[in-house]
C-alpha cells in the first residue's frame, strides 16, 4: 500500500512534468491549458449544481466579463496584469452579487433563465460596444510577465494556468469540508431543514454563486493574457452550454470531476472535429450531435458523471479527494439492528478544544414559549384558529389531536416556516412573529422533522455537525485557508457528544441515507441539540422507533429536562406521550380543545369525542 | 421617428410578439405539465421554416429522415423499456404511430417535393413532418427522467438543444433561407399596408389561442393536462396517466413551434441556428409570465415583440441586449413580491 502522503505530491509532479517533455507537441501543452482554464471554470458550476443545486449558462459571460476588464485596462492604461486582476474579481463578483440577489428569492430554475439572458446580453454588448472593439474584440493584450520576464510560451503559461487550477480545487475542496461548504451543501436538503438550523439560505445560494463567478473571472482574466486577445466568441451562451456540458460528463457532485469533464469534453471536440468530418466528407458541427446524444444518455444511465464512474472501479477506492459526498466517506459496514444503544463513554479527548458558544437566557422570567391566539389561513381554510398556550423553562409538553388538527402547521407558526395570519409568538420574551426559520433557530429554538430531513449522501456526523451551524464563526475565507480547523474540531466533538449521547455514535461515519427511519429520527435530534437549544420542538420523535429505542428516547427526553431544555413534542403514541410529558395541549380542527395534566386529559371528554367520535 | 414609421415597427413588433407567444404559450405548457425547461424550442421554429423551403424548392428535407429515425429508435427503446407494451394490440398501435406515420410523412414528402404544389399542401406537410417529433424526443429523452429534479431535465433539454442544433446544420447548411409567402395581398388601411402574411401570422395565433383555450377549459384531454400541471401526483392518484400528458405536452409544444416557424418563413430569412434566439425570447415572455401564466405570457410577448421592433430601429446593433434585459426587471419584481422561501422539490 502506497503511503497516502505521497499522493499529492506525485500528482503534482505528474501535473508539472508535461512540459518537461520535449516529446510532447505544443499543441498538446496548448491543449492541456484550454483544459486547465476550462477546470477552472467549471470548478465553480460544479460547486454551483452539484452542491448548490443551481445552475448558471453564464458562466462563460463572467469569464468574459474578467477577460474584457483585464484586457481593457491593460491596453488603455497599461496597468499590469497582477494588478487588474483583483478588479477584474472584484467586478465580476458585483455583477453576480446584482444577478444572484435578484433570483435566489425565486424558486430554482429563475437562475438558470436568468443567467441564460445574462449570458445573450453581455455576448451582443461585448460585440457591440465600441470601446471593446465590437467584434473585432480587443487585440495586443499583454501578456502575464514576473520582474520583466514575459511569459509567451505555452510551456511557461501551463504552469500558471494549472497552478490556477490546483489551488481553485483545493480552496473549493477545503470549502467544502468547513462549516460554510456544510451550509452550502445543506441547500440540497431543501431550505426548510438549512433554515431551521440557522443557515441564511438566501446567503447561501449568493456565497455559491459568486464564488463560482469569483472563479470564472479568474479564468476569464487568465485567458485574455494567454490569448493576448480578447473576442466576444469565447463568452458567448455556446461556451456556457460546454461548461456546463463539462461538469455533468465530469461528475457535477465532485470538484476533480470538473477536471475530468474539462479534458474529456475538450480532448472528445477535439478529436472529433478532425474525425467527424473527415468520416461525413463534409464540414458540420458534428460533435454537438454527439456530445448531446452523451448527455442525454448520462443523465439516464450513469447520472453521477464520468468521476461517479470512476471511483466505482477497483482503484477508485483509494480515494484522495476527501470530504466531499460518497467518495470520500469511508466504507460504510452495514448499519446495525439494535444501534440504539448507549455506547461507553467515549475515550477524553486529548488536547482541550476552543470552546463553541454557549447560549445566554435573555429574559429568565418570562414564559419560554408563548403562543398568543395565533391563526392561520390557506385561502378558505383555518388550519389554525385562535390557539394560545405557554412552555416553561424545563417542562415537557405535548401537542396532540387527531391527523389534520393542525399540529405541524402550528410547528411551523412558531417556527418561523410559516407566518401567521394573525396573533403572536413569543420566545424568552422576545416576539418573533414573522421572524424567519434562521432568525428563530439563532435564539435557541431547534427542532425535528416529521417527515426526516436529513442530507443522505453526507455522512451522520456531517448532517450532526450542520446543527452546530451557528455556534462556530469561521467564515468563507478562514474555511478555504484552513484556518478554522480547531474549531471545525470542536464542532466535530460536540457532534459526537450528542451522537454519543443519542446512543448513535457508531454510525457517526455512515451515510446518513443508509440509516433506518428510527435512527434518521434519533440523528434529526443530535442535529437539533448540537444548536444547544432552550427549546426543542420534536415532530413524531417516536414514530419508526421500537419499544426499546422508544424507551432510551423516553430516558434522553428525562435527561434533557434536566438539564433545563424545553421541550415541546408532537406525538401520536399515547402511551409515551402519558408518561413523558408535563402536560398536552389537545387540538382538533386547528382549534385547542383542552388543555392540562396527563390525568386529566385522559378524562377529558371533548378529547375522547375527538378521539373516538361521539359518545350517544 | 414619424408615425407612418412607428406603425409599420408596431406592425413588425406585433407580428413577431405573436410568434413569440405561441413560443412561450409552449414553455409554460411543458413546463407545467412536464418541469421541463424546454430551451430546444426554437429548435422547431427553424425545423418547420427550413422544412417548408425544403418542400418549396424541390428537396426531401432531412426532417422528414430524422423524423422516421427518431420514430424507429422511439419504437425500440419502448420495446425494450415497457414489457407490459408488448401485447400485439399496443405493438400495431405504436407500429403505426412510430413507423407507419413517418413512413407515410416521408413518401409524401418524396411526392410534394418535387412537385411543386403551393403553399396550401407544402405548408401543412412541414408542419406534420416536425410535429411528432415533439412525441419522440419526449419519449427518447425525457419520461425516462420523469421523476428526475428540474436541474437535470433542464440539462437534458441543453443535451437535445445540441442535437438538433448540430442535425440542423446537417441538414439545412450553413445558409439562410426564406420562404414564399402565402398570399401576395395586402391590406392597405390609411397609411399603412398591413402585409399578408402579418396577417396569417395574427390570424392563425389567434385561433390558435382562442382553440388551446377551449380545449384546456372543455374537454377532458385538456383538463387531465391542467391537472397534470397543477399537482402531478393528485392526478396520478385520481388515474390521470402522467406520462400522456406530458406526450401531448411536448406534441402541442412541437406543433407550435413548427407552425410559428412556417408562420415567419416567408418574413424572415431562417438560419439553422436561427431558432434557439427565437425561442429564447419565447422564454423572456413566459418568464414574465411566471412561467405559469398563459394570458400574461402571451401579453409579454407582444411587448416583447414590440420592444424587440422598436428597438431595432433605434438602436439596432443592442436590439438583443435591449430585449434580453427586459428580464431584470422582472425578475426584481417578481423577487420583491415572493414572500417566505417555498420548499423547493427535490
Amino acid at each position: 500500500m502506497i503511503n497516502r502522503k505521497w499522493i499529492p505530491a506525485g500528482l503534482i509532479l505528474l501535473v508539472a512534468l508535461p512540459p518537461l517533455l520535449p516529446v510532447l507537441p505544443d499543441y498538446w501543452i496548448t491543449l492541456l491549458n484550454t483544459i486547465g482554464l476550462a477546470s477552472l471554470v467549471v470548478i465553480g458550476l460544479v460547486l454551483l449544481t452539484g452542491v448548490g443545486g443551481m445552475t448558471s449558462f453564464g458562466q462563460a459571460a463572467f469569464c468574459g466579463f474578467g477577460a474584457y476588464t483585464t484586457a481593457l485596462l491593460t491596453t488603455s492604461l497599461g496597468l499590469s496584469p497582477w494588478l487588474t486582476l483583483p478588479i477584474a474579481i472584484l467586478l465580476t463578483c458585483a455583477a453576480a452579487v446584482v444577478l444572484g440577489l435578484l433570483t435566489v428569492r425565486l424558486s430554482g430554475h429563475f437562475l438558470p433563465l436568468g443567467t441564460l439572458a445574462w449570458g445573450i446580453s453581455l455576448y451582443y454588448l461585448f460585440g457591440n460596444l465600441e470601446f471593446l472593439g465590437r467584434h473585432d474584440g480587443i487585440p495586443t493584450v499583454p501578456p502575464l510577465s514576473i520582474g520583466g520576464w514575459d511569459f509567451y510560451d505555452d510551456r511557461t503559461v501551463y504552469y500558471v494556468i494549472w497552478s490556477l487550477t490546483i489551488l481553485a480545487a483545493v480552496a473549493t475542496l477545503n470549502l467544502l469540508d468547513s462549516r460554510v461548504g456544510r451550509s452550502l451543501r445543506a441547500l440540497k436538503g431543501g431550505i426548510t431543514a438549512a433554515e431551521s438550523f440557522g443557515v441564511n439560505t438566501r446567503r447561501a445560494k449568493l456565497v455559491t454563486f459568486v464564488y463560482a463567478a469569483f472563479l470564472a473571472a479568474v479564468a476569464g482574466w487568465a485567458f485574455a493574457h494567454v490569448q493576448r486577445a480578447v473576442n466576444p466568441t469565447p463568452f458567448g451562451l455556446g461556451a456556457g452550454i460546454d461548461y456546463l456540458l463539462m461538469a455533468v460528463i465530469g461528475g457535477v457532485g465532485h470538484v476533480w470531476g470538473a477536471v475530468l469533464g474539462a479534458g474529456a469534453v475538450i480532448l472528445l471536440k477535439d478529436q472529433l472535429q478532425t474525425l467527424l468530418p473527415a468520416l461525413f466528407g463534409h464540414t458540420g458541427n458534428y460533435e454537438t450531435i454527439i456530445f448531446g446524444v452523451l448527455l442525454i444518455l448520462l443523465l439516464q444511465f450513469a447520472r453521477q458523471g464520468l468521476w461517479g464512474l470512476a471511483t466505482r472501479l477497483p482503484w477508485g477506492r483509494l480515494s484522495f479527494v476527501g470530504g466531499l459526498s460518497p467518495t470520500g466517506a469511508p466504507p460504510p459496514s452495514s448499519p446495525s439492528a439494535a444501534s440504539l444503544s448507549f455506547p461507553a463513554p467515549s475515550s477524553p479527548t486529548p488536547a482541550p478544544l476552543p470552546a463553541l458558544t454557549k447560549r445566554h437566557t435573555p429574559n429568565p422570567d418570562a414564559p419560554l414559549l408563548e403562543v398568543d391566539h395565533v391563526q392561520k389561513t390557506f385561502g378558505g381554510l383555518m388550519a389554525v384558529r385562535d390557539v394560545a398556550f405557554t412552555l416553561a423553562k424545563g417542562e415537557i409538553v405535548a401537542l396532540i389531536g387527531p391527523n389534520g388538527a393542525g399540529k405541524s402547521t402550528t410547528f411551523n407558526l412558531i417556527t418561523g416556516v410559516l407566518p401567521p395570519t394573525a396573533g403572536a409568538v413569543r420566545f424568552q420574551g422576545r416576539d418573533i412573529t414573522g421572524a424567519n426559520a434562521s432568525e428563530i433557530a439563532a435564539m435557541g429554538m431547534a427542532r425535528s422533522f416529521q417527515h426526516v430531513k436529513l442530507l443522505p449522501t453526507m455522512t451522520v456526523l456531517e448532517n450532526v455537525m450542520l446543527g452546530a451551524h451557528l455556534r462556530g464563526k469561521a467564515g468563507l475565507a478562514r474555511a478555504i485557508l484552513r484556518r478554522d480547523r480547531a474549531e471545525e474540531r470542536s464542532i466535530r466533538a460536540e457532534a459526537m457528544t450528542q451522537l454519543d449521547r443519542c446512543g448513535l455514535a457508531d454510525l457517526a461515519q455512515h451515510q446518513a441515507g443508509t440509516l433506518a427511519l428510527g435512527q434518521s429520527r434519533v440523528v434529526e435530534i443530535a442535529r437539533a441539540l448540537c444548536l444547544d437549544p432552550a427549546l426543542l420542538l420534536l415532530d413524531e420523535p417516536a414514530a419508526g422507533l421500537r419499544h426499546g429505542e422508544k424507551q432510551k428516547l423516553a430516558a434522553l427526553l428525562t435527561t434533557l429536562r434536566a438539564e433545563g431544555r424545553s421541550i415541546l413534542l408532537v406525538e401520536h403514541d399515547m402511551d409515551f406521550v402519558m408518561n413523558q410529558v408535563d402536560r398536552l395541549v389537545v387540538m382538533d380542527f386547528g382549534a385547542k380543545i383542552a388543555e392540562g395534566t396527563p390525568d386529566i386529559i385522559r378524562d377529558d371528554p371533548r378529547v375522547l369525542e375527538a378521539y373516538l367520535g361521539g359518545i350517544e | 421617428m414619424d408615425s407612418t414609421i412607428a406603425l409599420f415597427l408596431a406592425q413588425d413588433g406585433i407580428t413577431n410578439g405573436a410568434i413569440y407567444a405561441l413560443l412561450g404559450l409552449s414553455l409554460v405548457l411543458v413546463f407545467t405539465v412536464t418541469r421541463v425547461i424546454f430551451i430546444p424550442q426554437g429548435e422547431f421554429v427553424a425545423y418547420g421554416a427550413l422544412t417548408l423551403v425544403g418542400l418549396e424548392t424541390g428537396v426531401v428535407p432531412g426532417t422528414a429522415y430524422l423524423t422516421l429515425v427518431l420514430g424507429i429508435a422511439a419504437f425500440c427503446v419502448d420495446l425494450v423499456r415497457s414489457p407490459d407494451g408488448r401485447q400485439p394490440r399496443v405493438l400495431i398501435t405504436r407500429a403505426v404511430s412510430d413507423l407507419g406515420l413517418p413512413l407515410v410523412l416521408l413518401g409524401l414528402s418524396g411526392v410534394v417535393a418535387p412537385a411543386n404544389m403551393g403553399p396550401w399542401i407544402t405548408v401543412p406537410l412541414a408542419v406534420a413532418l416536425v410535429a411528432p417529433m415533439g412525441a419522440y424526443i419526449y419519449r427518447l429523452a425525457f419520461r425516462p427522467l420523469a421523476q428526475a429534479t428540474v436541474l437535470t431535465l433542464l440539462i437534458a433539454a441543453v443535451g437535445v438543444h445540441l442535437v438538433m442544433l448540430g442535425l440542423g446544420l446537417v441538414f439545412f447548411g450553413a445558409e439562410g433561407y426564406r420562404a414564399t409567402p402565402f398570399t401576395d395581398v395586402s391590406l392597405s388601411l390609411g397609411v399603412i399596408d398591413l402585409g399578408g402574411q402579418s396577417l396569417w401570422v395574427l390570424g392563425v395565433t389567434a385561433v390558435l389561442i382562442v382553440t388551446l383555450w377551449y380545449a384546456f377549459g372543455h374537454t377532458l384531454a385538456g383538463k387531465a393536462l391542467r391537472a397534470t400541471s397543477i399537482n402531478r401526483l393528485g392526478a396520478t392518484l385520481v388515474g390521470i396517466p402522467t406520462a400522456r400528458s406530458g406526450l401531448i405536452a411536448f406534441i402541442l409544444a412541437a406543433t407550435l413551434g413548427a407552425i410559428s416557424g412556417v408562420l415567419i418563413a416567408p418574413i424572415t430569412t431562417i438560419f439553422y441556428d436561427s431558432g434557439f434566439l427565437i425561442g429564447l425570447k419565447g422564454f423572456v415572455a413566459a418568464i414574465i409570465g411566471g412561467l405559469v401564466s398563459y394570458p400574461i405570457s402571451a401579453a409579454a410577448a407582444i411587448l416583447v415583440g414590440l420592444v424587440e421592433a422598436f428597438a431595432s430601429f433605434e438602436a439596432s446593433s443592442f436590439k438583443e441586449v435591449i430585449v434580453f434585459t427586459i428580464i431584470i426587471p422582472v425578475l426584481l419584481w417578481q423577487s420583491l413580491r415572493s414572500g417566505h422561501v417555498d420548499e423547493e422539490e427535490e
